[in-house]
Order: structure tokens, then sequence, then C-alpha cells
């Protein structure tokens, strides 16, 4: 388990980045190598050329905007976005998804750029991308382009990223004041990939009903899912269990994934126990 | 205070802690090469053609061979056993016309660099015409080769009058019961580091483990040299739990290239290798009844059983089998008893022991067996079992049955006497109550047990050479292994309590073949035994020998003498004349008076112990779970071990074994599986796919060591600690989920999959 | 095969290496550096077993490049004693428990632990539970592990033991 002969590049900026992958053939850019290394060590890529994003400083770091969005440079570290008191206030659906990223000697190196390029249909950080409607910017040889994360996934581990241009960054939009989330997952074992994992953030209106609500799941399509049915479902609704089981009820036609092992029932069933339980721990933090 | 039977620090730990140890990987050898192995790509097809070509044209690659190469190596042997006629179904060191396992070897490539070796095997062309994959061990046999069908052998096993017992029987349970393919798995993949010394002739294998001796005598007469000018070494080693150390086509493959390269050769194995290329174990298929009389007593067993081998018979030739046959009736009473086991090759890796092999398997199956028999007469679980139980004025207890070719004699045990106190420890009245009150209110909990009995201290022999040299430092050499459990430190306790010096001074020398002549290694829960007792009582003869000696030294008769602490004192006058065990070895040397009226000079004995039989320690698990009905998780919360060692030598360590050898146990009835597509490919080949428990997973354990029954067979009392942590979890687990279902016997397989709990929960609610 | 001219800083003393750009840190460590305590246990970033301190950080070593490393400063297990005959806290606290049996996982373990340690002086078991959740260990069930480290957390703090 010796990774495949390789060329290393080791840019210091974007540019410089940028340039290589429109040079190189067969380039793939590194970054916190906690997907990508593996993938190197067990020969399932074989790239001739790599190209590590570690040096170029300007794609680290988080700011916080005027409104109180979130700008997080694509080569953060998870731990450090993790432990950041700014995110906690603007998006703490992601620091509660964040601890269940693997361990923290991952979290350590792992950037969740990083995350959202490999897209494993399962993992955490895609998943809460789509739920509060992140935007992402793309940087190749023409400039920079923003597009929504629903816009993100092309299919199964497939990112809307050019073999050369690179993901910059993302905007998080600030939670609005009062909103309830939740991020449930399963696996069999603590710290692995979920099976079936769900992200619910439900935004109150001035009548104390919800104004927005986002369901996303995750482990049941090649990318992340978001519900519109069971949003639209759970709209001016108190969120009263009759309106969270119609809202499940909707996850019945789901047609999940199905491998060697697991089958897709159980994934279907998940999706369902996992949103109930989401929806409830989202209800009593909705204020 | 005797340091025997006091929990004192370990002597291993230090290089340990520093990073200065010395496992496979952390051995080197000035100019040494590489080996990687090209593996089967395919469960089970003709291999039309080996081309090496490509990869010998890599640079940095000295040579690359297939089956034609090694030819003149016989396929690896097995262990002696009394089943006929299983030496046509072994494993050659490369596949030969077929593969039968997706990660069996096909080629090596050795080269400069680990990485370049793995570059040179990817270019190896196999080509494979793809066969039928057989994947069930309980389906009909098909053609191992032109002659052979895939089932080498069936163990059979009787005693009593089974059809008459059946026909009285009150009334008769059958189940039908499976346990998964799962296996030790340790940390420390596999190594072989072999170097050919030409000045001394001498061919040396390094980064080797628990047996040694019988693996040096094998690879001689494999490679057609003397044994004497084979050495193995053991360093440390990352784990064994019965999979390590065996002998292992890559053992063979570097000693025969560093013999013909004459470069020291070095092969580590991968994870992924590992995981389909190091022995799997425990799958099996039980069709087992019993009869039973109105009280909910045993008339008789009836064990139809399918052993999964996977593809070839390795090392331990069919001692699964022989031992799921042989051991399943722990500690009941049976009146009639009759085992078939069915010992079949499928497509899968080979299998052999795992911690507990053959009685974690018939644990699940027994006990399973007693809580359906409970369900049936209306019994408590715990009164059906306390009813079947042998009693303690019935030990020794002989069943006229063998296994490992020995008579099955039950030394001691107060079994009912063990069940009293771990239930006692565990609160399971209170949990009872609890339970019922839980589920009253909507909840699946549930309580299980199992009682088993282990077996340890495999004969016939082993011994020790003890020396004190002129420091009074004390040196043991024994044949036995570590494999990373404490040996070192338990036989310096024993050594030190018997010679009368401090633990710390003894050095413990393992696992090498040139510093003593015979050995056994470490398997089977046999050294603290066998070894340990050999130790004893070379630490006595030894306190002998240095008593007489200082008898002459100090002009005092020996039977006034003592040593304390390396010091050979007056009993009545401890402050008076005395000599150190230094002095006393001095007085020894060659040439010294004193030496010359022995056959051989220095404070130096070699003493044997011999054993006809096993010792059988037993235990005693409880579990209590709960079960989340929504995703089917199964939550272990409480578990406790109770375990009967006979004497504890370290109880530290005791404890130890029991935690760990728990973990396994739990992954093997809750996560671990080795699972395969339908045509063989294998799907659990990293850790992401193989669950073994993490430290979210374990409950909280608490462990009950119990010394009420020392064997009677070996002069220190002990039997083995290593297994009975593992061997009934499965039992135990299943008996909590099952309980938590609502007692119906749904919970028939291990692993106990999530989905598996859900489907439970629908069919009982339906 | 492409290589690379390189300085690694380990335990505070610089390695001047060549090493081929593929080669993991972990290989670099034990290879070029002959720091053999780093243990790889599955070199897929699962097990923990390698696990070493990036810039005081922990990070599994068999999922970085050697080349990456370059300016950065490396702590592995043989840096955690401060002498011959001394033992950091940690590792007289494993010896203590009974925390390690065969010793493979227990570099990744104390690597791990330390930077728990650092950051949090005081660790509850269940914290610690969750700090060491990366890391397998097939031997001691892991409880003499948490053990060992709330006495090593007690003893850093000048607490006696």
């Amino acid at each position: 388990m010796k990774a495949p002969a390789f060329e290393y590049h080791d840019p210091t900026t974007l540019a410089e980045a940028i340039a290589l992958l429109c040079r190189l053939e067969n380039a793939r850019p590194l970054a916190g190598g906690q997907s990508l290394m593996p993938m190197l060590n067990m020969r399932f890529v074989q790239p001739d050329h790599v190209v590590d994003l570690n040096r170029i400083a300007e794609l680290s770091g988080i700011r916080v905007l005027p409104d109180g969005a979130l700008e997080i440079g694509a080569m953060t570290r998870q731990r450090d976005i993790e432990r950041d008191a700014r995110v906690a206030q603007a998006c703490p659906l992601m620091v509660e998804a964040l601890a269940q990223v693997g361990h923290r000697q991952t979290r350590n190196r792992g950037t969740i750029g990083g995350s959202l390029c490999h897209m494993d249909p399962a993992a955490e950080l895609p998943l809460v991308c789509a739920a509060v409607d992140a935007v992402v910017r793309i940087a190749g040889p023409g400039g920079e382009r923003e597009i929504p994360f629903a816009e993100f996934p092309l299919g199964y581990m497939t990112p809307a990223v050019g073999p050369d241009e690179l993901l910059v960054g993302l905007h998080v939009p600030a939670a609005p004041k009062g909103q309830g989330h939740a991020f449930l997952e399963f696996a069999r074992r603590h710290g692995d990939f979920a099976i079936v994992a769900v992200a619910v953030l439900l935004d109150p209106g001035p009548d104390g009903r919800v104004a927005r609500a986002s369901v996303a799941l995750g482990g049941v399509g090649p990318a992340p899912l978001r519900l519109a049915e069971a949003e639209a479902l759970l709209r001016g609704t108190a969120v009263e269990d009759d309106a969270i089981a119609r809202a499940l009820a909707t996850t019945a036609s789901l047609d999940p994934m199905e491998d060697a092992l697991v089958p897709g029932w159980y994934r279907r069933h998940l999706a369902g126990v996992l949103l109930g339980r989401a929806l409830g721990i989202a209800r009593e933090r909705m204020a | 205070m005797s340091v025997f039977g006091q929990s004192v620090m370990r002597l291993e730990d230090a290089p340990l802690l520093r990073g200065e140890g010395a496992f496979a990987a952390d051995i080197d050898f000035p100019r040494q090469i590489h080996m990687r192995v090209v593996r089967a790509e395919m469960a089970h097809a003709r291999l039309v053609s080996v081309d090496v070509t490509p990869a010998l044209d890599l640079p940095g690659v000295i040579a690359a061979w297939s089956a034609a190469d090694v030819a003149e190596v016989p396929p690896i042997p097995f262990r002696a056993t009394k089943v006929r006629g299983l030496e046509p179904y072994c494993q050659p060191i490369l596949a030969q016309g077929r593969v039968r396992y997706v990660g069996e070897p096909v080629a090596v490539i050795f080269a400069e660099d680990a990485a370049v070796a793995e570059d040179a095997a990817d270019l190896v062309l196999v080509e494979l015409e793809e066969l039928p994959a057989l994947l069930d061990a309980a389906a009909e046999p098909t053609d191992f080769d032109a002659t052979r069908n895939t089932e080498p052998t069936i163990v059979r096993k009787s005693y009593g009058e089974l059809d008459a017992a059946f026909r009285d029987a009150h009334v008769v349970v059958a189940l039908d019961l499976a346990i998964g393919r799962h296996s030790g798995v340790p940390m420390e993949t596999r190594g072989a580091i072999a170097r050919y010394d030409a000045a001394q002739d001498v061919l040396e294998l390094h980064g080797t483990a628990k047996k040694q001796h019988w693996n040096r005598d094998e690879i001689a007469r494999l490679l057609g040299r003397a044994p004497s000018s084979v050495h193995l070494f053991e360093g440390h080693v990352g784990g064994g739990f019965g999979v390590r150390g065996e002998l292992y086509p890559e053992d063979l493959l570097v000693c025969l290239a560093a013999l013909r390269l004459r470069r020291p050769v070095k092969w580590i194995e991968d994870r992924r290798e590992h995981l389909v290329a190091t022995n799997h174990s425990r799958e099996q298929r039980h069709r087992i009844r019993a009869a039973v009389d109105a009280e909910g007593r045993i008339l008789a067993i009836d064990n139809v059983f399918f052993h999964d081998q996977g593809a070839y018979i390795r090392t331990h030739g069919a001692r699964v089998a022989d031992m799921s046959a042989g051991l399943l009736l722990g500690p009941y009473r049976v009146p009639a008893y009759r085992a078939t086991g069915h010992f079949r090759l499928t497509n899968k890796t080979p299998a052999a022991t795992y911690r507990s092999p053959g009685r974690f398997e018939g644990s699940f199956v027994r006990e399973r067996l007693m809580d359906a028999i409970a369900a049936r007469c209306g019994l408590d679980r715990v009164e059906v079992r306390r009813r079947n139980f042998v009693d303690v004025s019935e030990m020794p207890y002989a069943r006229p049955l063998d296994a490992l070719g020995t008579d099955v004699v039950l030394d001691s045990g107060d079994y009912a006497l063990l069940l009293d106190k771990a239930l006692a420890r565990f609160g399971w009245d209170a949990r009872v109550a609890d339970v019922a009150r839980r589920r009253a209110a909507g909840e699946s909990v549930g309580l299980g047990l199992g009682v088993f009995v282990e077996k340890s201290g495999l004969g016939p022999s082993d011994g020790v050479r003890m020396t004190v040299d002129a420091t009074g430092a004390v040196e043991l050499v024994t044949g036995a292994a570590s494999v990373g459990q404490g040996v070192e430190t338990a036989l310096a306790q024993i050594a030190a309590a018997a010679l009368g010096v401090d633990y710390r001074r003894v050095r413990v020398v393992r696992g090498r073949t040139d510093r003593i002549e015979f050995g056994s290694g470490a398997h089977a829960s046999r050294v603290t035994v066998m070894s340990g007792s050999a130790t004893h009582q070379a630490g006595l003869a030894l306190a002998a020998l240095a008593k007489q000696t200082a008898a002459a030294l100090l002009q005092t008769p020996e039977d006034a003498l003592e040593i304390v602490d390396g010091v050979v004192r007056r009993v009545d006058t401890p402050e008076g004349a005395s000599v150190t065990l230094g002095e006393v070895a001095r007085a020894l040397a060659p040439g010294t008076k004193l030496s010359r009226d022995r056959a051989t000079p220095g404070l130096t004995v070699e003493s044997w112990f011999h054993s006809d039989h096993m010792a059988y320690p037993y235990g005693v698990h409880l579990a209590q779970v709960a079960l989340d009905r929504g995703t089917g998780q199964v939550k272990v919360e409480h578990y406790l071990v109770g375990y009967d060692v006979g004497r504890a030598v370290n109880p530290m360590l005791v404890e130890g074994q029991i935690a760990g050898g728990f973990a396994q146990g739990l992954g093997g009835a809750l996560y671990e599986e080795f699972r395969y597509d339908e045509r063989g490919q294998p799907l659990s080949t990293t850790f992401a796919d193989y669950l073994m428990p993490t430290i979210a997973e374990m409950p909280p354990l608490d462990i009950l060591v119990t010394e009420d029954a020392p064997s009677p067979l070996n002069p220190i009392g002990v039997k083995g600690a290593g297994e009975g942590g593992t061997n009934a979890v499965g039992a135990a687990i299943a008996s909590a989920v099952d309980d938590a279902l609502g007692g119906r016997g749904q919970v028939t397989q291990l692993p106990i999959m999530p989905r598996d709990v859900l489907r439970f929960l629908a069919e009982g609610a339906a | 095969m492409s290589e690379r001219r390189i300085t690694l800083a380990v335990n505070g003393q610089r390695h001047d290496i060549t090493v081929p750009v593929r080669r993991s840190l972990a290989d670099a460590l034990r290879q070029d550096c002959g720091l053999t305590g780093t243990h790889l246990g599955c070199e897929h970033g699962v097990c923990g077993a390698c696990t070493v301190l990036v810039d005081g950080r922990s990070a599994r070593a068999c999922l970085m490049l050697a080349v990456q490393a370059e300016n950065l400063a490396i702590t592995t297990v043989e840096g955690l004693a401060p002498d011959a005959a001394m033992l950091h806290p940690l590792q007289q606290a494993f010896a203590n428990n009974h925390a390690l049996q065969c010793g493979f996982c227990t570099p990744g373990m104390l690597t791990t632990l330390v930077e728990l340690l650092a950051e949090n002086p005081s660790p509850s078991a269940a914290e610690v539970r969750v700090a060491i959740s990366g890391n397998l260990c097939r031997c001691t069930g892991y409880e003499t592990i948490v053990a060992a480290t709330l006495e090593a957390a007690a003893v850093m703090r000048g607490e006696a033991a």
C-alpha cells in the first residue's frame, strides 16, 4: 500500500496552482489528504501529478461578513472551523456536524474544501452545505465563478469543478435568529462514514411558526438530497407531531442507493427514523 | 510476600512506550530487498498463465517468480492431527493450475524498494478463466480438483445411547445457528525478513511469532536444510490472537529468496492483504438438537455442523472443527452426544484458529440451545443451566470424548458457585426487575447469559533453562513465545517466587530457536500452564542447588537456609553470614571445586514439565442490552465476565486479557464480519469495512476473577487466562438481544446486525 | 522517480534527507529518520497507530507526504520522554495502569493524548474517550487507557496520582 509514482508540485499562490492544473495532464489537487491519500495508498487513483494546495495561504481562513455570513476558504482545516466561535454563532449546524466528521486527527488535517470536492454521498460537510444553501466559489483560468451548492454535485462523487479549476471557498449565510438545527447520523461504528445522515434547519417566522424549513439527507442518493416536499409540509406549522409525521411520510418514496452491504430499504427506514428525531431536536431548539 | 499472585508492573513496557520496540517492520538488514506478492483477483479460476516479464523490465526489480519457479517446494503442511487424508488440500506457496480465493499468492516480485516492488507487481499479467465460486459450506460439495471434492473429511465423535434418548425425550429442541466469518486482525500486520548468513551457513527468519520451533523444523524440511542451520527470531509481536505466527506462503517465499538471491529479503504485509491473506476464522453453521426430559434436563445432544475452512487446509488441519465437536458441551452433563462436523472447503481465505477457537462458536450454539430449552420447558434461563451443570462433587469429570488428541477430562471446577457469584456481582435480580419496569415503559431491553468451560495448557511438554550469572542476574530461556500478552512478566514472577529473587532481575528469553532446542511457542492459553510450570520447577531446583552450594560455602545445613531477594542466608539468623546468588554462581563456575561434583558447571538447571491433559478454566458472561427501536442498534449497557483461572499469577494481566478478549468477542457478536459478494469478491478489505470495536463501542465492563478451582494438573494450580474474555460474548449478547426482543429465539446468527434487529422487532410486532 | 531533498524537524532534531516525493511521512520517519516508533497499522487513515504531532496537532502520518512536512515541527513517540531515565507522565501512567499489551497502537495513543492534555489539562473520562475514538487497539479493551490518561493529567497538573 505505497502510493504510485507521481510528480509533486507545491505552488504558493492560487494563480500558480491554476496554471499548473492547466498545464499538467492527469493532475490531482491535494488538499488535507484525508481522502486522497488513502486512495493513493490503495492505488485507487494514479495521477501523474499531485498539486499540493497546502502552501497557498490565501485559500484558508474564516471571515465574517457584515451581514453575519461566513466566508470560509477551501483549505481551512475542519478542526479550525469546528473550534471557531464565529462559526458556532453563524452556523451551529456545521459545528454539530463537524464533531462527527472522522476523528480529531483527521479533522486536524482535513479541509472543508477537500471534503466537498471528494463528495462522498454520506459525508457530513456536503450535507451541511446543501442544507444551509451555501454558495461555492470556483476559480479557473478564466477567473472565479460562484454557484449555489445545489448545482455543485454533478453526480456520484463528482463535483462541478473542472480539471483546471479549484474550489476556493464557500459562502455560508448566517443562521437567522431563532433557527432550530439538528444534525444526526447513523453509522454502525463511531466516526465512520454514515449509512444515513440528516440535517435539519427550521427558521421561525414572526408568528413563531416555521417560515422556512431545510431538510437534507445524506447516504440516500449519490449526493446530498433536499426533501422539498417535506420542507413545504413543514412550512407554516409549529412542527407539531402530526406535521412531523406528514414530513416523514415523504421518505416512503425515497429510492436509496443499494449496495452489497446495505440494502436500500434499510437506508430508507433510517432516513425516516433520523429525520423524525432531528425534527424533534430542531423543534426544541427553535426559539 | 511472594511475587506470585501480585499485580506487579510489566517488564515489557519501557521500550514499547518509548517507541523502541522491535516489531517486524522495524527490522532492517544491510543490502535488503523487498518482496511484494501478486494475488489472485478471482475467487475461483483456472490459472491460464502468469507473465512476469513486464515486471522484470522495471528498473529496481531483481527477480519475479510464479509457480513454475518454486515448483520444488512442497505445499505447507499442518501440525499433527488424528484426522487422516488432509494432505492433498494444503496450500502451495504460489498458486498452481487454479486459484481458489481472492488474495491467493500467484507471483512474487523482489525489488530494491517496497514501492517499486508494488509498481512491478501491478505489471504482472495474470490470465484467469473464471470458475463458479463455492461460498456456502452448507451447500453440496463441488470439485476441489479432478479427483477430490470440497469435503476433505467429516469429524465424528459420539458416545451414549443417542437414538434412545431422542426417542424417549419429553421434548426435542432443534435450532439452526450460524456464526459469521471474522478473525484476530492484530494491529500489526504480518512481516517476514529472511537473511542467509553464508559465513555460518545459517538461514535466519525474523518477524516470527507463536510457533518458532515447529515452523523452523518445517521450513528446514521444505527447503531441504538441517533444522540446526535454520533459526527463527521473535522481536515484538503486535498481537497474535491465533492468526499471527502460523506458517504462511510468504514465510517460505522470503526464505527461499534469501537463499537464492543471497540478499536479505523483507516482506511486510499491508492491511488490505492482511484482510484477504491472513487466516480467517469462526464461520460455522450448526444444526443442533437436544433431547430433554420433563424437568429440563438434557438427555442427549446431536450436533451437526458445517465448518467453512476456506480454500485450503492450513497449519491447523481440522483443529477448529475438532474442537467444535469435542468441546461443545461445556459445563453441562450430557448423557449421550453425537457430533458430525462437515469440514468443507470454499472459495474464501483459508481459516484457522482465532482466540477461543471452536469455543466462541460452540458457546454461542450451546447457550442458544440452553435458552431454547428453558423457553420450551417454561423454566428460568438461569435455572435450566443450574439443573444441567456438572457438579463440583463429580470432579475430575471425564467425558467419553477427545479434543486435540487428548481425552476431555474436566480437571476441577464449581460451575454453580461461579454462576452464583457472577449473578450477585452483576446484580442480576435487581436488573431483572429494572428491565421489567423499562419494558413496561416501552423500551426494548434485555438480559443475557452464557456459561462456558474453556481449555488451556495443551501438553505434552515444555522446558526451560534457568541460569543465575555471576552478578546474580537470572536468565530464563524458554521455548515459549510472546505475542504481547505479558509472558515475560508472568514467567519472571513465577521464576522469582520459586527462586527467591526480585522478578525484575529475571530476563526472559523467548521465541528464539537458537537459544533452546525445543519449544511449543505461545498458543491455546498454554504458556502460563506449561512453561509456567516448567519455570516453577526450574526455580525450585535452582533454589535447591543454590542452597546446597551455599551450605558448603557457609558450613551450614541446607535445610537451615532460605533465599530472600537473591541472598542465601540462615532462616534463624537472617542478619548473619550469607552469600549472594552471584557468589554461589561464581562458586559453581567451570573449574571450581564445587562444580566438579556436578554434571554441568554453573548455577543453572533445565526443567521439563509434562502433561497429558488440558486444564479447564470456566466462566460466566452476563450482559444487559438495549435496542434502538428506530435504527436497530444494539447498545450493551453493562457486561460482566466472571472467570475462574485456578490461580492468577498476576491479576492485573489476567484482567487485561479478559478485557481485551471481551472487546474481540464484542466485535464478533455485533460488528466484525468478512463478507463476500456472489462471485466471491471480498467486501471487507479495509478498516472502513471490517469494523473492529473502538472505545466508543465498549460498554462498562466488570471483571470478576476467581481462584476457586486450582488445577490439580500442575504444581502452581494455574489455568490459562487468555481466552475466557472472548469465549461467551456472542452467546451472552445473543441471549440478551433475544430477551430484549421478547425471548422468541429469533437471534440465530452472529454478528447481530442492526437491520436484523429491525426485522425481528417487526416480526415481533406482527 | 521523482525525489526531493528535504529537511524534517523531528523531536527538535534536523534530518536532511532525500525522499521519493510519493513517500509518506510515516515511511520517511521510519526509513529515512530511523524513528520506527511510529507504526503503520492500516495505511489508510483509520487505525491511528501512526499518529504524530504536526506543529502540536495530531495527524495521521500515513496520510501526509514527507515532502509536505518540510518546515513543520514533528513530534513522534520517541520525542515524549525527557531522557533515558525518565518517562513522560503519560508513558508512566500507561505502565502503571496496564494500558498497553502488545504496544503496537501505543505510540499513536500517546501522541493523540499528549495533544488532548495540552489542550485540556483536566479532561473528563468522556472527553478522553472521544479523543481516542480514532485509535484502534486490539489488546486492552481501552478502559485502562482512559484510567492512565486521567492519572497522567493529575500528575501533570501537579496533583499526586
